[in-house]
């Protein structure tokens, strides 16, 4: 293997490290802050991938469709905070685990309804399609290196905000604690209602993106959110730099497992048993990780300071 | 009141079970013999979860990983020719104890929404063995060579012969699920419940009540995976999957946890609902969502307090 190939499987794995970010870290701020356990964060992530499939059949045009998806995503966000959520915060975490699988039914069947069963065709816009050449002999897709440029950019915004503004004050007070805030005069279910919000938005912005280079179908949010869950677990729920460090950790972990397990087992045992074992354990990876963090730091890497 | 009222239902539950095959015959609808079987079945796996949520408030999100560990000890000794079941079902409850034993000894050192995650991803680590074995059926599953022989007159081919031996095994799981949550093991894990910090004060030490507690629910769920694989007369790895975890709690809290016989009645209800809304829709999942959303929301008891006697808050 050249080390071409190992900085494409790297850059791979930074993408996807950064799709799992985008959806991560609206899951995350809805733990810190309102404690609430989402399941059906993956719900709104396969939302926004369908939105812009529609969008862009619509529109013709994949800047417009990415727009409106978002505000899209976003409306549906806060309509399910509204309609559904609210009243689950005070519940404890059996009740949101119940409630919001009860939600993921609910999408993805609806999904199913308006768009069918099959899998939706995305594709690359043209103007992103291609290869850019990063360094001589190094080829790569377009359209992944602008996930990846985008997902930092997120990552940066969201640090700007959190930590620099009158909104990411608010966010970090009430995670804090949130009956002092709201002692304090502020319209804290309006807060949370924005917050979730935005948290749904950036997912829905990962389905989007995430659209053109897998498979658009129903319960396709499921399969990223377990990986998702991994990547907030291992960073410490309620810290959105722990979701940034977990899920290029994950990303780079389940890429590089895919990639080269089964060959660096063939070295070891028979190539045939590589070939069952391989696979398997390449999927398992992420897990043991989860496992074995949670191990030795029982509340992540970086743990959330939390108060009532 | 609450003991009496419980051994009142769990025996009008049981002997409304042990009628289902009559009233099927009379109405010639062999079809909810299969259906009443399964809901048993399921039921089984759902007294085994609530001994772990309902009693001692671990919320586990992988409890069908031994369903499945149960399902696999049954057919692959099918495979090689070994059919019995004394062999087989015993293998199953001892192989999933074993692995509720390590995920247990490493998720209980968590709590709260981390053992939630923790306790999915292990059962996402088995899915995903079970997806990739293509010996044993891989990700499409394998028909299963032969039910399980328990030999002399117990002939599981037998429809009505299968639906009562899963239905004694339910009703000496309910009889003993009575003792063992009135005895002190059962003091300790409702105490492990309600205030965890006040029972490591009086010198109790919590582990190693909820770890025996989590391997006793993973044996008997596993028992039920060796049923449902004899139901279904198939293996496949999604018996594992984390939605099927999900069906499980759901019925636990749709019947009213910590009751025992509650998660009877919500395996009933859970499935009997399915059945009707699939028959009416194939987008019944479309209407199960937004009533479990309701039932959450607004009917925390589940059917056992709406039933007579019951607080009626639901």
């Amino acid at each position: 293997m050249s080390w071409l190939l190992v900085v494409e499987q790297l850059l791979n794995g930074l993408q996807l490290g950064v799709m799992l970010f985008l959806v991560a870290a609206g899951l995350t701020l809805v733990f810190g802050i309102m404690n609430l356990v989402n399941l059906a964060h993956g719900s709104l992530y396969m939302v926004g991938a369908y939105f812009a499939v529609a969008f862009r059949a619509w529109t013709g045009s994949f800047a417009a469709a990415v727009v409106l998806a978002l505000l899209a995503t976003l409306v549906v966000g806060m309509l399910v905070e509204v309609i559904a959520l609210r009243t689950l915060y005070e519940r404890d975490h059996l009740d949101q685990v119940l409630a919001t699988f009860g939600l993921i039914l609910f999408f993805n069947e609806a999904v199913a309804i308006v768009w069918g069963r099959a899998a939706l065709f995305a594709s690359v816009p043209p103007a992103l399609g291609g290869f850019v050449e990063l360094v001589p002999g190094l080829r790569y897709p377009v359209y992944r290196a602008v996930i990846i440029l985008v997902g930092l950019a997120v990552a940066l915004l969201l640090y700007v905000v959190v930590s620099h503004t009158r909104l990411g004050m608010l966010i970090r007070a009430g995670a804090s604690n949130r009956t002092m805030v709201a002692a304090l005069g502020v319209n804290i279910r309006a807060l949370y209602t924005v917050v979730f919000g935005f948290g749904a938005a950036l997912a829905g912005l990962g389905g989007l993106m995430a659209g053109p280079i897998y498979t658009v179908q129903p319960g396709m949010g499921e399969e990223l959110l377990i990986e998702v869950l991994v990547v907030i677990v291992i960073g410490g729920i309620g810290s959105i730099r722990g979701a940034l460090v977990g899920a290029i950790v994950v990303g780079m972990v389940d890429t590089l497992g895919r990639a080269y397990l089964k060959p660096t087992l063939a070295t070891v045992i028979s190539p045939t048993a590589a070939d069952s074992a391989g696979p398997a354990l390449a999927s398992m990876l992420v897990y043991i990780l989860m496992a074995a963090v949670l191990y030795f730091r029982p509340q992540g890497l970086f743990p959330a300071v939390r108060g009532r | 009141m609450t003991d009496r009222r419980r051994a009142l239902v769990t025996l009008g539950a049981l002997a409304a079970l042990a009628a289902v095959p009559l009233v099927a015959g009379v109405v010639n609808q062999p079809f909810y013999l299969d259906l009443f079987r399964r809901i048993m079945i399921f039921a089984i796996a759902a007294v085994s979860l609530d001994i772990i949520l309902g009693y001692g408030g671990m919320v586990s999100l992988g409890h069908a990983a031994y369903l499945g560990i149960g399902a696999y000890a049954v057919a692959i000794p099918a495979l090689h020719g070994i059919h019995s079941a004394w062999v087989q079902w015993p293998l199953a409850m001892a192989l999933s104890g074993l692995a509720a034993l390590v995920i247990g000894a490493i998720s209980l050192r968590t709590s709260g929404v981390y053992f939630i995650m923790i306790t999915l991803a292990f059962a996402q680590m088995l899915y995903y063995i079970g997806i990739s074995i293509e010996p044993w059926g891989g990700d499409d599953g394998m028909r299963l060579a032969g039910r399980s022989r328990l030999g002399g007159p117990l002939d599981l081919g037998d429809p009505h012969v299968f639906y009562y031996v899963v239905l004694a095994l339910l009703a000496v799981l309910l009889l003993v699920g009575e003792r063992v949550v009135a005895a002190r093991f059962g003091t300790v894990i409702r105490a492990v419940k309600s205030n965890e910090p006040r029972l490591r004060a009086i010198g109790v030490a919590p582990f190693r009540y909820k770890l025996a507690a989590f391997v006793l629910a993973g044996a008997v769920c596993g028992l039920a995976g060796a049923l449902l694989a004899n139901q279904t007369e198939y293996l496949t790895p999604s018996y594992m999957h984390w939605t099927r975890s999900g069906d499980i709690i759901v019925m636990v809290i749709l019947g009213g946890m910590g009751t025992l016989v509650g998660p009877v009645l919500g395996a009933a209800a859970f499935l009997l609902l399915e059945n009707v809304l699939s028959a009416w829709t194939v987008h019944w999942q479309v209407i199960l969502g937004p009533l479990l959303v309701l039932v959450v929301l607004f009917a925390r008891g589940g059917l056992w307090s709406l039933l007579p006697g019951g607080d009626g808050r639901g």
